[in-house]
């Protein structure tokens, strides 16, 4: 009997929490929201930490002009679903059958498509950040709109915080523990070689 | 020689005033010195408790925070309220109906919390509306009136609106004795004619709502207050009793002849009992049913007719009478429900009665008389203990989590603390000036929750800053943790507070709401978004489904508005995030603003007298454009020809 790649196995699970828990986190701080604002990004939805959340954040936008975030019309939205079941059920598939070629195969694309997603967030950044309305209430030279990647700026009043949500990490550590492994695999075999 | 003497012996005299008077003005104060740090409520941080404090006069509640004495919010409930637009807009104004049409004050007395197991649960607040008998139940999720139910063949309704063991009832008993039904008869013939009718409301466990179940038919007394029991005792409710004498003119002299009035003690499941077999009588009593719904953000007022009447002597066993000193007021039951405490207004003492005796002088029989039907209970096989030399002019009590009373003394303005049991006097503080009621929290409850006692004082003079003639009125917070009561705090309260009562924030402030859902608004005449703002003309009606939105109204710009016209303001707020409130007012309306909360619509009428132009604004401080939050209609005259424009959504 072939032996089961736990370790695979493990990447392919974490990934499931993306249906459930945030892949990405945006907060804004400011003074008059005490009780916090909180932008969510899902694999398929965009949403507040409640259900108004959003809206407030589209409304306080306005005032510098920028586009209302409109989950429906971000297209990534839809397909992300789909991508991250292929990826958990060949994962799946791989752990009990694969080789390790497969293995690796399947960990550097899922990788690659991290990386895909992550250029892609950036750039759905800039653009929310520079195409901005001409006839915005508040104009203000010298003030980049755009959050960062990753970790706290501060924006006009608020200070924002980017970083990953509990599904961002947890697929974080499915492929960095493969790649770990892959890692060592590839140490040891270069040692006994 | 002579001379010398009596100069030295002026000196000591003065000198020993002196020593006197610094010594009084220090305890006089009976304050504790770290007083400041038991109020204080570090900024950014909550009171322990919500203090629900009756309006009095101005028809409201007031809602403190204590131990600070921060005034939270002014709740509208039987009185317009031109800030906000209650029982302006178009959509409260139901609220103040009744049977004698729109009444837009009253006078409120009692906020009584309701009740599960004897203590308070933080679903709701009661209060009554003592001029035109009214009782009001108020939601403490949104701190709002959400109805309000009128009593009929009653008068004065002061005994109200005290609830029984698990909020089956509030009771509402009349303070004035009329003829029923009312109908034109001489005052003089106040005996045979005047009844007093004691009140049975029901309220359903789950959503609150009141209804008007029985009523008893008392003797013409004075039923000035009430309480009912608990545990022990919980099947009954106490009222106190006054003017005995059945007097009609001069009450202060003529009703404080008879040496007892009484406490009447109402067998509340009994008279389920009878209601059941039938034996209440279908009488007339109109009366009005005021319910706000928060989907509709809209009220309704329903006409109602006939009341179910039990007559005492129709119904042995119903209603005992308990002889008491001197008209009595407050009639106050003790944690365990077994003790009674009247505080006769006049009396040299505080009777409290036994519950368990008073059940024992029942089964034998101990009735000194009858008065309608009703028998007199024996005061010695009644009585439990006196509270002996309390002070003057004893008011009412509350007690604490420790086996102690605290009776407020109205004539010689202090609090006096006894123990029950014993009766016997272990403390007494002054009150600056002249207390009405007092409030222990849970004062009134099963298991009260003690630590304080609030003083709501009649006069105020020099508490605080003088303010020419008419004045707040004085609270006082004292500290009762300990063996000797200590004040804490003065704080003005608005209105004129009767009475309070305090619950622990925990049992309220997670379920405070927010905003209200857009998704759930279900107003006729509400808009959803901007697309949707329009402006429609029905004849002389125009309506405009106005949207509001920081920071800008739509339409904002509105033409084709003529004198004669009747225009509906339907403003929806479409904001979904907290404390952001827009106001709207337009120039040279009759009534008020409206305060739209985020997911509400609201309805102001305005009816333009005049041709030309005129701006209507947001009123709430709503963003950094707020100032640009505002728009303008044109009036055109009556005969002219111009069409209704308006500017609409992008």
């Amino acid at each position: 009997m072939k032996k089961i790649n736990y370790i695979l196995l493990f990447a392919a699970i974490m990934p499931i929490s993306l249906f459930f828990k945030p892949l990405w986190l945006i907060d804004f701080g400011a003074p008059q929201f005490p009780e916090g604002l909180q932008m969510r990004i899902f694999i398929d939805k965009v949403t507040g930490d409640d259900n108004y959340q959003l809206k407030s954040i589209n409304l306080l936008n306005h005032y510098i002009g920028m586009k209302n975030i409109e989950p429906d019309s971000i297209a990534e939205l839809k397909y992300m679903p789909g991508i991250n079941i292929f990826m958990i059920i060949t994962g799946f598939i791989l752990a009990f059958v694969g080789n390790k070629k497969l293995f690796v195969t399947w960990v550097i694309v899922f990788s690659l498509l991290g990386l895909i997603g992550m250029y892609d967030f950036y750039a759905w950044q800039t653009d929310y950040a520079t195409d901005l309305d001409p006839n915005a209430i508040i104009k203000t030279t010298g003030v980049s709109y755009q959050p960062p990647l990753i970790g706290s700026k501060t924006i006009l009043n608020f200070e924002v915080t980017s970083m990953p949500g509990i599904g961002g990490y947890f697929l974080f550590v499915g492929l960095t523990s493969a790649w770990v492994k892959i890692m060592y695999d590839y140490i040891k075999n270069r040692r006994k070689s | 020689m002579k001379k010398t003497n009596m100069l030295i012996a002026a000196g000591i005299i003065t000198a020993l005033s002196l020593y006197f008077f610094s010594c009084t003005s220090n305890s006089e104060l009976g304050s504790d010195s770290d007083a400041a740090s038991k109020v204080y409520v570090a900024p950014g941080t909550h009171d322990e408790f919500y203090g629900l404090f009756s309006g009095g006069f101005n028809g409201q509640m007031s809602v403190y925070g204590l131990p600070s004495g921060r005034l939270l919010k002014i709740i509208p409930v039987f009185a317009q309220h031109a800030e906000n637009g209650w029982g302006y807009s178009e959509e409260s104004k139901p609220m103040l109906e009744t049977s004698y049409g729109f009444i837009p004050w009253d006078d409120a007395h009692h906020p009584q919390l309701s009740m599960t197991g004897s203590n308070p649960d933080g679903k709701w607040v009661f209060i009554n509306g003592n001029n035109t008998p009214r009782i009001a139940r108020i939601d403490l999720s949104s701190f709002k009136t959400s109805e309000i139910i009128e009593i009929p063949n009653s008068s004065g309704n002061h005994s109200s609106p005290f609830c029984t063991e698990n909020t089956e009832y509030v009771i509402a008993g009349t303070r004035f004795s009329v003829p029923v039904p009312n109908k034109d008869v001489s005052i003089a013939t106040y005996k045979e004619n005047f009844k007093g009718n004691l009140t049975f409301v029901k309220v359903d466990k789950e959503t609150g709502r009141m209804s008007l179940e029985f009523q008893v038919r008392m003797p013409g007394f004075n039923y000035d207050l009430s309480r009912a029991g608990k545990a022990v005792s919980k099947d009954w409710v106490f009222f106190s009793c006054y003017n005995s004498e059945q007097a009609n003119t001069l009450l202060e002299v003529n009703a404080s002849q008879n040496d007892k009035d009484f406490v009447a003690a109402v067998n509340w499941r009994l008279a389920e009992k009878y209601l059941a077999e039938g034996k209440a009588k279908d009488e007339p009593g109109t009366y009005r049913h005021n319910i706000w719904n928060d989907d509709t953000h809209s009220a309704t007022s329903t006409e109602m007719n006939g009341v179910k009447v039990l007559y005492p002597d129709e119904c042995p066993g119903l209603v005992y009478l308990l002889p008491t000193p001197k008209s009595p007021h407050g009639c106050d039951v003790d944690p365990s429900g077994e003790y009674i405490a009247a505080s006769g207004k006049l009396a040299a003492l505080i009777p409290v009665f036994s519950f368990s005796k008073m059940m024992k002088a029942i089964e034998d029989k101990k009735f000194d008389s009858e008065i309608d039907g009703i028998p007199v209970l024996n005061y010695d096989a009644v009585i439990a203990g006196e509270v002996k030399e309390p002070g003057l002019g004893p008011l009412h009590t509350e007690f604490d989590d420790k086996g102690y009373g605290y009776t407020s003394m109205f004539l010689s303005s202090e609090i006096v603390k006894w123990k029950v049991g014993t009766w016997e006097v272990v403390d007494r503080i002054p009150t600056y000036y002249s207390i009405g009621h007092l409030m222990v929290p849970g004062g009134d409850a099963a298991k009260p929750f003690g630590k304080y006692v609030v003083a709501l004082n009649k006069i105020t003079k020099d508490r605080y800053l003088p303010t020419g003639p008419e004045m707040s009125h004085s609270a006082q917070l004292y500290d009762i943790s300990g063996e000797k009561m200590k004040l804490l705090l003065d704080f003005p309260t608005t209105g004129e507070p009767h009475y309070a009562q305090a619950i622990p924030a925990e049992l309220v402030k997670p379920n405070s709401k927010k905003i209200y859902r857009l998704e759930d608004n279900k107003h006729p005449h509400a808009t959803f978004s901007e697309k949707e703002a329009r402006v429609v003309r029905e004849g002389n009606i125009v309506r405009v489904y106005m949207t509001s939105i920081r920071s800008h109204f739509m339409p904002d710009m509105i033409e084709g508005i003529k004198v004669g016209d009747i225009v509906y303001w339907h403003v929806t707020n479409l904001e979904q995030d907290w404390d952001i409130p827009h106001g709207f007012a337009v120039m040279g309306a009759h009534n008020s603003e409206l305060l739209i909360m985020p997911g509400e619509t609201q309805t102001i009428v305005w009816k333009p007298e005049r041709v030309g132009v005129f701006p209507f604004y947001c009123t709430d401080f709503c963003s950094a454009l707020h100032q640009e939050m505002q728009g303008y209609v044109r009036v055109s005259p009556a005969n002219s020809n111009t069409e209704i424009t308006f500017n609409s959504g992008k």
